[in-house]
């Protein structure tokens, strides 16, 4: 049994109580002495020519300070993005200029024009009402197939055509794997689409500029997942701020799930006007606006083969991509459709061959960046879809077909550049069958027919990179910054601990787990240590909360910063003790010498390190702080085995989840209660992604899911109680707490999941439909069954309505 | 400008509004509770869910002039009278009901006037109520459990392993 309050205990979180009374201090909470607002003024169309601005009116507005165009920002650089992607004939990505605001061309709707700053929120709303803007509009370009073709409208003319790389994974495997599928005893082909989607954290984006004259410093309070990232970024490449000169504060962050990694162009707005009005200038996004601003996710169409020899064992993998990049390459859009999901194309399987061809597109839409899971939803979808197809066309059992082809031996060379450390993915399967009680289906199945209803059930299998990321190895994928983590140990003097890191928690519960881990490595309660995060003035350099790396790489970089701090007050009971360090024990919070009654507690040393009157000054320093940057050897690979049950209506076409039951290997756990949490979190999202959400543009550009009325945000009563297991664990054999990473792994394994279920109920009910797009609205899954427009009459196809297809 | 009064977890605050402030802009940038989110601007999320006169009320869909002379209850005045956690609160964080907190307050306003007309819903019922308070974290299943709890019923533990 794990200790209390330790590693594996299910310790209640103790941030929750500022949430539950209310006394929680997210960004829009913060008010700053003479703050003004800023509105801005974004685009109502897809593409346009910016003929003139007009800002006499709005600047006699009550209230009004300034309007600013980007005549403004002349001296300022561009949004930067923070990967390069190098295309198949050698040639580095196209990366247009992405201007904090827009420079002539507007080139999505949402884009920002101009900003007015007042003296309230609300007159500066009212100002922008009499903007007098003169814009031409120009033919958008909204489908990448089209925008790919010769003569399509350019996103950007300073640009060749719109396609910003053509990336090829392994390039030396290309011909190898068409031999093979030429050659294959049988051939599996889906053509699929990974519907586009919003992140949509509850807590809106705010930022909030000020300006010290008398330090000439700023600070930047934001609703970020990376403050430091965004100080780098922000203070390096867009303002010219130096890191000292510039403090950048995420305080309580309400979700983020990838929408809060990316530097915007908000932040820099609020913190350069900041300076020139000399007053803070807040900026608090609208639900509104936030759709049409936020990085959307996903966005992929996909052509997929499966080849397979006369055993059904695999023998090649080839898959075509076409990944819309938006208007603009966001932060870290060149990576999702590339490093993150190329990498991950062998899945659970030992397909010798693999190869992915990845064509980024611009558009007139939204950036694209990543969204939970971040290319790994993406890979996994297509890879179990099409790996569920070929079971069903050979007659084979899905599980067993899985089965045959699992990874069995650790470590494992991919064929894509990827080495698994540890993984029984024969475990997961066996997990979820069991709590998902499969060998029951079929009197459930009775039990549905009995209803009039049709019934499926569905299985899918993941694998994903996590601990993101060796900084060596990214840094010639073509990343931009490294991806250590970092950890400050500061104990005070009666023993007290307070650890600065440089992750960030907007949800997670890291100053619980975070808090457990350091307390069970000194065997103190874990009340004694308190975790400090978001704050670039009090933590060390770190790249953030992200890819389900904290525990992993943060917490890698924690526990190295305490087996520092304990090293020390080793040294220093030793020296107390009249003994050798090499002979004293920490247990349960006490220094002894091995094999007497000698011994300190932990606040006699603590207490020593600070008042050093008995102390080793000669050999060591006093005081007790540490700092550990980590840097991972590898990436982590938590895996896992999921089962989908559907009920559905034929008449109405409306999908029900019956059950959802998720088998993960997350390596050891920290806090059982809060991993379950995590992956109970994830299957919503992307069930959300299987049913029900969509990102939807229509030709002209116009967003039309541009609020809470439009966009399909799951509720309670679209779910049912889910089973959630991770007690099949692997440890991660690089990281010193041998874990994995679990924040993604729900949103990454159940897209697949439900849409299998779905299309098993079809099959069963004699409907050989061989797949539908996502979101499987009623209307898609009736469309399918019966044919033609569905009973909603709307008449359009599932290309007509993706942004990508 | 017109003065508002009302008594805001039984304390009497009054305050300047404009005729198109809304309840929860008053909450929060007049009364400096801001305890009670925005997480939308087209009433469908319910993070501003607060009592008026003992009714839910969605805090972005009142006029602070609407609610001159009622009684308000939000998140700040949920806690009991010593500060410990009330009933439904600690049912939230004995179940894990919240993670990144924005939706919580709502969420757990909500369940208060769901337990008030119906003092043991069954999960369906407590999943239908939620209807307009929307969580992106939690998949809503630890907060059905939470709902369920506060109101004395067996749930299946956290964590069950």
């Amino acid at each position: 049994m794990p200790k209390d309050g330790g590693i594996g205990a299910s310790t209640k979180r103790r941030e929750d109580v500022r949430f539950l009374t209310g006394t929680g201090r997210y960004t829009d909470d913060i008010n700053l002495p003479g703050q003004a607002y800023v509105h801005f003024v974004r685009s109502d169309v897809a593409h346009g020519r910016i003929r003139s601005i007009d800002p006499s009116t709005a600047e006699g507005m009550p209230g009004v300070l300034k309007v600013f165009t980007s005549k403004d920002f002349e001296a300022a650089g561009g949004i930067p993005c923070g990967w390069q992607i190098t295309s198949r004939d050698g040639s580095v990505m196209q990366e247009p200029k992405h201007p904090i605001l827009a420079e002539g061309v507007v080139r999505h709707v949402g884009d920002p024009i101009a900003a007015i700053v007042a003296d309230s929120h609300d007159q500066a709303r009212d100002a922008a009402e009499a903007l007098e803007i003169d814009i031409e509009e120009l033919p958008a370009v909204m489908n990448m197939r089209d925008a790919l073709k010769d003569g399509a409208t350019q996103v950007h003319d300073t640009l060749d055509g719109n396609l910003c790389f053509d990336w090829g994974f392994v390039e030396e495997n290309c011909e190898a794997v068409d031999k093979a599928i030429s050659e294959a005893a049988h051939v599996t082909t889906l053509e699929l689409v990974n519907n586009r989607l919003i992140a949509n954290p509850m807590e809106p984006r705010v930022a909030i500029g000020a300006y010290d004259m008398a330090a000439d410093s700023h600070t930047l309070y934001t609703t970020s997942q990376n403050p430091h990232v965004i100080r780098l970024l922000m203070g390096a490449f867009v303002l010219n701020i130096p890191e000292h000169k510039l403090r950048v504060v995420a305080p309580d962050v309400g979700g983020g799930f990838g929408s809060k990694i990316y530097h915007y162009a908000e932040e820099a707005f609020c913190t350069y006007a900041a300076k020139v009005l000399r007053r803070p200038v807040k900026w608090t996004s609208s639900r509104s606006e936030a759709f049409m601003s936020d990085a959307h996710g996903r966005d992929h169409v996909t052509k997929i083969e499966l080849a397979l020899d006369a055993e059904h064992n695999f023998t090649a993998l080839r898959t075509q991509t076409h990944a819309n990049m938006g208007a603009y390459l966001s932060t870290f859009a060149p990576a999702v459709p590339t490093w993150l999901h190329g990498t991950l194309m062998a899945g659970n399987y030992k397909t010798p061959l693999v190869y992915v061809n990845v064509k980024a597109v611009f558009t007139n839409t939204v950036p694209v960046d990543a969204y939970r899971g971040a290319g790994r939803p993406e890979a996994t979808f297509q890879l179990e879809r099409v790996v569920d197809k070929a079971a069903r066309e050979l007659g084979i059992d899905p599980a067993e077909l899985r089965r045959k082809n699992f990874i069995t031996e650790f470590p494992y060379a991919t064929p894509v550049a990827v080495e698994y450390d540890t993984g029984d993915y024969n475990a997961t399967l066996d997990k979820v069958l069991e709590i998902s009680d499969w060998a029951g289906f079929d009197a459930r199945l009775e039990e549905s027919r009995a209803q009039g209803k049709l019934r499926g059930i569905g299985l899918a299998h993941y694998i994903e990179a996590c601990g993101i990321a060796p900084s060596n190895l990214v840094g010639q994928l073509g990343a931009r910054a490294g991806l250590f983590e970092s950890a400050t140990v500061r104990v005070n003097a009666t023993g007290g601990i307070t650890v600065m890191t440089g992750s960030h928690s907007h949800g997670q519960g890291h100053a619980t787990t975070f808090a457990q881990v350091v307390a069970d490595m000194i065997g103190i309660d874990a009340s004694q240590v308190e975790i400090s995060h978001g704050d670039t003035a009090n933590t060390p350099m770190g790249m953030g909360t992200y890819g389900s790396r904290s525990i992993a790489v943060g917490g890698s970089a924690m526990v190295k910063a305490t087996e520092k701090i304990i090293a020390k007050a080793r040294k220093i009971a030793a020296h107390m003790l009249e003994a050798s360090a090499d002979d004293i024990e920490l247990k349960d919070g006490a220094f002894t010498v091995a094999g007497t009654d000698k011994s300190l507690n932990w606040g006699d040393v603590t207490l020593a390190a600070y008042v050093p009157h008995n102390y080793p000054l000669d050999e060591i320093e006093p005081g007790l702080e540490e700092t550990a940057f980590y840097d991972p050897a590898n990436f982590t690979f938590p895996s896992g085995a999921y089962v989908c049950e559907v009920e559905i209506d034929p008449e109405t076409g409306k999908v029900e989840v019956q059950g959802f039951a998720a088998a993960d290997d997350f390596g050891n756990v920290i806090n059982p209660m809060i991993v379950e949490g995590q992956v109970q979190g994830g299957l919503a999202q992307g069930i959300g992604q299987a049913l029900l959400e969509a990102c939807a543009y229509d030709a002209d550009g116009q967003l039309l899911s541009a609020s809470y009325m439009d966009y399909a945000m799951p509720r309670a009563y679209d779910f049912p109680m889910f089973k959630v297991d991770s007690s099949c664990q692997t440890p991660c054999t690089h990281n010193p707490l041998g874990v994995k990473g679990c924040g993604e792994a729900g949103a990454i394994g159940s897209p697949p999941a439900v849409v299998n279920a779905v299309i098993d109920a079809l099959h069963r009910a004699g409907h050989k439909i061989p797949h539908i797009d996502m979101p499987m609205t009623p209307n898609r899954v009736w469309s399918a069954i019966y044919g033609g427009a569905g009973p909603d009459k709307d008449g359009e196809t599932m290309e007509e309505r993706s942004v990508g297809a | 400008m017109t003065k508002v009064t009302m008594n805001v977890n039984g304390r009497s605050r009054s305050g300047e509004v404009e005729g198109r402030t809304l309840l929860v802009q008053f909450l929060r940038e007049t009364l400096s509770l801001t305890g009670t989110h925005v997480g939308c601007d087209t009433s469908q999320c319910g993070a501003c869910v607060v009592q008026v006169d003992g009714q839910a009320v969605k805090s972005c869909t009142m006029l602070a002039l609407e609610a001159d002379g009622a009684e308000v209850t939000t998140i700040e005045g949920m806690a009991n009278a010593d500060g410990s956690l009330g009933v439904i609160q600690q049912a939230f964080q004995d179940y894990h009901g919240l993670q990144c907190g924005f939706c919580t307050p709502g969420m757990v306003m909500s369940a208060k006037a769901l337990l008030a007309e119906n003092p043991a819903p069954s999960e369906e019922e407590v999943r239908e109520y939620l209807e307009g308070n929307i969580c992106r974290c939690t998949g809503y299943h630890n907060i059905v459990k939470a709902i369920m709890a506060a109101s004395g019923q067996q749930v299946e533990p956290v964590a069950a392993e």
